[in-house]
């Protein structure tokens, strides 16, 4: 077992001890910071495995836009609102059932899978390294690149017409 | 070294958890978050098949959802501050009558 495969392991178990904070944890600030711990552990894990592309825009994308807007949203509204009292809804029972249903048979399969391992590092670098990517990307997928900046648009456009339509009903 | 059955197991975990959150918890952002921990497991599985096949287009759909991440956050944040102003509460239990 080497250091790099030691360090898989221990990103993995920061990955999951992060999502199951977020479950546990009362205050939406103190999820969100388990999201954020959970993320820069898949990071971590992606930098490990040799995707260094991943892992660059997880940590700038992910932690560095998104949840630095929730945070801030987080922080803009009521502490004293009942539901970050009562953290869980009626729902509770059959939502853990489900889950423990859910991972279970997904594990079944991915151990029916019986994959080879993966040569991090060695065998898959060469590709995945940023140049070489950004290359590929864009000779390949640029069309796929080009719908994403219609779908942002769209987004921007809608959340626009989200917050107007608030100002006009509270007239 | 890693082996994929590890990081797919992680991920499809990571998923699950997703899921119970967005059923269990009741505050409207909190929902929001367990979403976007799905998304993050769905992100690590696309990677982890990306490795295992050698092909490419894993870490390029691995992007699109990046995109739509963003997309996501930018369009639901206002719909829940919006709600948050209406009714002046988070919990979900509250908007069980949406109309208009």
């Amino acid at each position: 077992m080497t250091i790099d495969q030691l360090l898989v392991y221990f990103f993995g178990a920061c990955a999951l001890l992060g999502g199951v904070l977020m479950l546990v944890a009362q205050h939406p600030m103190r999820v969100a910071l388990a999201l954020i711990s959970c993320m820069l552990s898949l990071a971590g894990i992606y930098a490990m495995l040799g995707v260094h592309v991943v892992a660059v825009f997880q940590v700038l994308i992910y932690v560095g836009a998104v949840m630095v807007f929730m945070v801030y949203v987080i922080m803009l509204l009521d502490v004293r609102d009942p539901s970050f009292v009562r953290r869980y809804s009626r729902l509770l029972l059959p939502g853990i059932v489900l889950g423990a249903l859910l991972a279970g048979a997904l594990g079944i399969a991915a151990i029916k899978l019986g994959a080879p391992a993966i040569q991090p590092g060695a065998g898959a670098a060469p590709s995945y390294l940023v140049q070489p990517f950004s290359v590929e990307f864009l000779r390949e997928y640029w069309l796929h690149f080009e719908l994403t900046s219609v779908l942002l648009v769209a987004a921007v456009v809608a959340a626009i017409a989200i917050i107007r339509s608030g100002r006009r009903s509270d007239g | 070294m890693a082996d994929t059955q590890l990081l797919l197991g992680l991920s499809f975990v990571l998923f699950a958890l997703g899921l119970v959150g967005v059923m269990v918890r009741r505050n409207a952002l909190v929902m929001l978050m367990c979403m976007e921990l799905m998304l993050n497991a769905v992100i690590l599985a696309l990677v982890t098949f990306s490795l295992e096949t050698g092909t490419l287009s894993g870490a390029v759909l691995v992007f699109l959802i990046f995109v739509v991440a963003a997309a996501e956050i930018a369009i639901a944040i206002p719909i829940v501050l919006q709600l948050s102003r209406q009714r002046s509460s988070l919990d979900v239990e509250g908007y069980d009558r949406l109309k208009g």
